[in-house]
């Protein structure tokens, strides 16, 4: 290998109470594509935010080509030739393609200029893109072509890419890889952090792994397989769900001819979503991020009605019934957002306990709320799902992702539903809880609930769904025994590719 | 460099501690202030916070007024602060007070000269609607239209202003005042006046009326479903329609308690320490109250506590202006300052200061 691009040297960066990294070192050469690899919580973004002059590393040293590198701002890390693409966009829904990547330059070139440079750029690498057109109507897999079409406006010598693929079919995943190969070619160094082990292992050419803020392990992930590589991002052997056969029984909720005019302008209207869901039975809803997936669970949440007729549990019609009336029918549900929708952040466990449970767990009488009451539905919740927590009186936004989604889907779990649709139940959860998560899921459709699960995840769907059915624009496709599927049929289930050509 | 970090939890000792933090900065600053003036810094402040209570010279007027201003405080701010804690913003109770006054005092004075003590509760209950009924109309056009209720609900105490001045000098004027602006006194008509209940004290019925508020609005925020869905509401408005709660209902609750109890103050007023309706009876109670309400956490105790506070400042202030010849702008700055301190120490609340060099957060 010729001299490395970046080189990283016992980097240290510590928070009060957590070592973010300790002692991080690896290097990546030119036109390397390396992966980072490791649970949440395992410091990879401190890690490349230090590298992207967002955080200050406390010791240790980088070089970029032979250069020291200590940014202090983004600024100083892009004129060294670092670019990074987030996980979460940082665009303007209001304003077109040219204007959100003028935004993000420091000497933006006129706009006729710039928009044909866009053009000509996103061409190059099969990433077309029209300047003109207003962000808001974008897909998300055409977000990210904007987000990365800024970073190689700027001819980086260094991109970083975090989870690039959570919002992207395994078609437009594969021409994002097309691209990422072909500016590897070119000479750029990518650093890829993500926690899908099989992408890793098909794109990247080395590996680094984090575990607690250490490096781990390092490996070709071409020659490792993925379990070896998930328990060391882990530090302790997996076991998979269990998931007994088992034959589904009577119907239990049925959803007919659902539409639904979006909520909001950038909203996804539902278009005749039809859904029939079985005692016993777990349907998993895959998509792609902005399909629908937030309106179909407000939908069926209660939290926004639909035409009589539309969903029915059990031979009644809830369609125009609240959310507190269709959790006293049995149908439950936990939304994706953690803080701020299934929880209140500033609320203590016992008042985010009573939020949802109330009325099933017997809380209050004539309106008075039992507090004792609610305090003990808290403790069972945190002692049956095992959130980590001082007491049932620790504010919700002062638990980890994991430990608030494992208390969210143990709220609901424990209230015993009929019907339980979760949205997103392991998002930014580590593997551990994700594993008892998907656990207490299965164990709730074995003892005779109905569970729909809509997710991104779809390694997650197929471990435990029964039937697999895509979320597209709004429109739900028919539903097909998960058993019989592969990663491909699902992905042209999911839409397919979006129009997108691959780079040549 | 001094930094700020976000505390997990919000720290429950500095809940309690920052009032009293607040009203030390306050004496501090205050004080200075004073002696920037040329005055002697700790009488003023003995006289603001002392002798307005206990020199046997002036306590015998002033310790009254204490419940007498603390009263209609402390009723409207309770029912603001539930409006407050759902993020329903009523800034109109001076408004809704005015009105609960009129409306209250012209179903009086349609009776009179009847002699029934049945026309006070008569007059009180009109009263709490006209409040009531005056909230409505922000409330209904919110619901319905999505208009901004701090907008409204403000504009109309400048309708509610005016209404009071035609109906002073027109349909209630009293016919028997030598055409003087302003009503009958209705604190000297048997049958409708709230009278001083304990003599010397100040309490009056509507000094009775705001403690019950405050202890039902304690019992609502604390004990009720109702009130658990108000302060969810305000903290985490998401969460609050996914647990149930509808907006426009409690929009209309909040709005509606708020403007009642407002409504209530005004109509105590007239009947009490003020008498009558005549074009200025109302001081900006309704206003005061929103400070209240702030300064006392939009808890109920602590808006009691807040109210009681306030009235010693007013009448500490005016005995101080009297008294040392402090200039009635010092004694609003102090107030002022009063306010802008506890909103300041309450980042102590959510936040730890640390000195130290400034980092980014992960």
């Amino acid at each position: 290998m010729t001299a490395p691009l970046l080189s990283i040297q016992g980097l240290t960066k510590a928070y009060p109470g957590v070592v973010a990294n300790d002692d991080v070192s690896f290097e990546i050469g030119k036109g390397q594509i390396h992966a980072l690899l490791g649970e949440n919580g395992a410091g990879k973004s401190t890690l490349v935010k230090m590298i992207y002059g967002l955080v200050t590393p406390d010791s240790g040293r980088m070089e970029i080509a032979g250069q020291p590198h200590a940014p202090a701002t983004p600024l100083q890390a892009r004129d060294a030739g670092v670019a990074m693409v987030f996980q979460h966009f940082s665009l303007f829904d209001a304003l077109d393609v040219a204007e959100n990547i003028a935004l993000g330059m420091t000497d933006p070139p006129p706009m006729r200029d710039l928009a044909a440079r866009i053009r000509e750029v996103s061409h190059a690498y099969g990433l077309p893109l029209d300047p003109d057109r207003i962000v808001g109507d974008l897909s998300a897999g055409e977000r990210q072509r904007v987000e990365i079409v800024r970073c190689l406006l700027q001819d980086p010598r260094l991109l970083i890419m975090d989870e690039p693929t959570s919002v992207l079919t395994p078609q437009e995943v594969e021409i994002l890889f097309a691209t990422l190969r072909k500016l590897a070619a070119e000479g750029t160094a990518i650093l890829y952090i993500s926690h899908k082990l099989e992408e890793i292992r098909s794109l990247c050419d080395a590996a680094t792994i984090l575990r607690l803020g250490k490096v781990v392990g390092r490996c070709d992930p071409r020659e490792t397989s993925a379990r070896e590589l998930a328990e060391q991002m882990v530090g302790s052997t997996l076991s998979s769900p269990a998931r007994p056969e088992h034959t589904p029984g009577d119907t239990l909720l049925t959803v007919e001819n659902l539409s639904l005019p979006p909520a909001h302008a950038f909203g996804t209207p539902l278009r005749d979503i039809q859904i029939t869901l079985a005692r016993g039975e777990v349907l998993g809803i895959g998509g792609v991020a902005g399909n629908g997936q937030d309106e179909l669970l407000a939908a069926l949440s209660g939290e926004r009605l639909s035409p009589r007729g539309t969903v029915t549990l059990d031979g009644s019609d809830l369609s125009r019934a609240g959310p507190e009336a269709r959790r006293k029918a049995g149908l439950l549900s936990a939304p994706e957002e953690r803080l701020g929708h299934a929880a209140a952040p500033d609320m203590s466990l016992t008042e985010n306990a009573l939020l949802t449970g109330h009325g099933r767990k017997g809380l209050t009488g004539r309106g008075f709320i039992d507090w004792r009451g609610a305090a003990g539905f808290a403790r069972d919740i945190i002692a049956a799902f095992d959130v980590r927590t001082p007491g049932e009186g620790t504010a919700a936004r002062a638990l980890s992702g994991g430990n608030l989604q494992k208390f969210v889907i143990g709220r609901e779990v424990l209230q015993g539903p009929t019907v339980l649709v979760v949205n997103q139940p392991t998002w930014g959860v580590d593997a551990a809880a994700a594993a008892a998560i998907r656990q207490a899921l299965l164990d709730l459709a074995e003892a005779g609930a109905g569970v729909i699960v809509i997710s991104q995840d779809l390694d997650e769907l197929m471990e435990i769904s029964d039937r697999f059915a895509a979320l597209n624009e709004g429109r739900l496709s028919a539903p097909v025994p998960a058993a019989t599927l592969d990663v491909k049929r699902i992905g042209l289930m999911l839409g397919g590719a979006h129009d997108m050509e691959a780079a040549e | 460099m001094i930094s700020l970090e976000k505390r997990p939890t919000p720290s429950r000792a500095w809940t309690y501690a920052t009032p009293f933090l607040a009203v030390a900065l306050t004496v501090i600053a205050g004080g200075l202030m004073f002696a920037a003036l040329g005055k002697d810094p700790v009488a003023a402040i003995r006289t603001i916070f002392y002798d307005a209570l206990f020199d046997p010279q002036f306590a015998a007027y002033s310790r009254p007024q204490l419940l007498v201003k603390a009263g209609p405080l402390i009723l409207i701010a309770t029912g603001l602060a539930l409006g407050f804690r759902a993020g329903v913003w009523n800034i109109g109770a001076e408004g809704q007070y005015i009105i609960g006054a009129l409306t209250g005092a012209a179903v009086g004075l349609a009776l009179y000269p009847a002699d029934t003590r049945m026309i006070f509760p008569l007059m009180v209950i009109v009263g709490a609607l006209g409040g009531w009924a005056w909230a409505m109309i922000p409330a209904i056009l919110k619901t319905r239209f999505n208009t901004n209720e701090i907008l409204v609900s403000l504009l109309l105490v400048y309708v509610a202003e005016n209404l009071l001045a035609s109906m002073a000098v027109g349909r209630l004027r009293n016919p028997e005042g030598g055409g003087f602006p302003g009503s009958r006194n209705l604190s000297q008509w048997d049958s409708a006046a709230n009278p001083e209940l304990i003599a010397d004290t100040g309490m009056h019925w509507g000094v009775v009326a705001a403690f019950i508020a405050v202890i039902f609005a304690y019992i609502l925020l604390n004990r009720h479903l109702t009130g658990f869905h108000i302060r969810l509401a305000g903290q985490a408005p998401r969460a609050a329609r996914f647990a149930g709660v509808e907006p426009t209902r409690l929009v209309v609750l909040c709005l509606g308690i708020s403007g009642a109890l407002a409504g209530l103050a005004g109509i105590f007023e007239v009947t009490g320490p003020a008498g009558q309706i005549s074009i200025d009876f109302n001081v900006g109670y309704g206003f005061t109250a929103i400070i209240v309400a702030f300064l006392g956490r939009l808890h109920p105790i602590g808006i009691a506590l807040a109210g009681l506070l306030m009235a010693l400042t007013y009448i500490g202030g005016e005995l101080a202006s009297f008294m040392l010849g402090i200039p009635a702008a010092a004694i609003q700055a102090f107030q002022g300052m009063l306010l802008f301190f506890l909103l300041a120490v309450d980042v102590l609340t959510n936040y730890r200061v640390r000195l130290g060099r400034r980092e980014a957060s992960a």
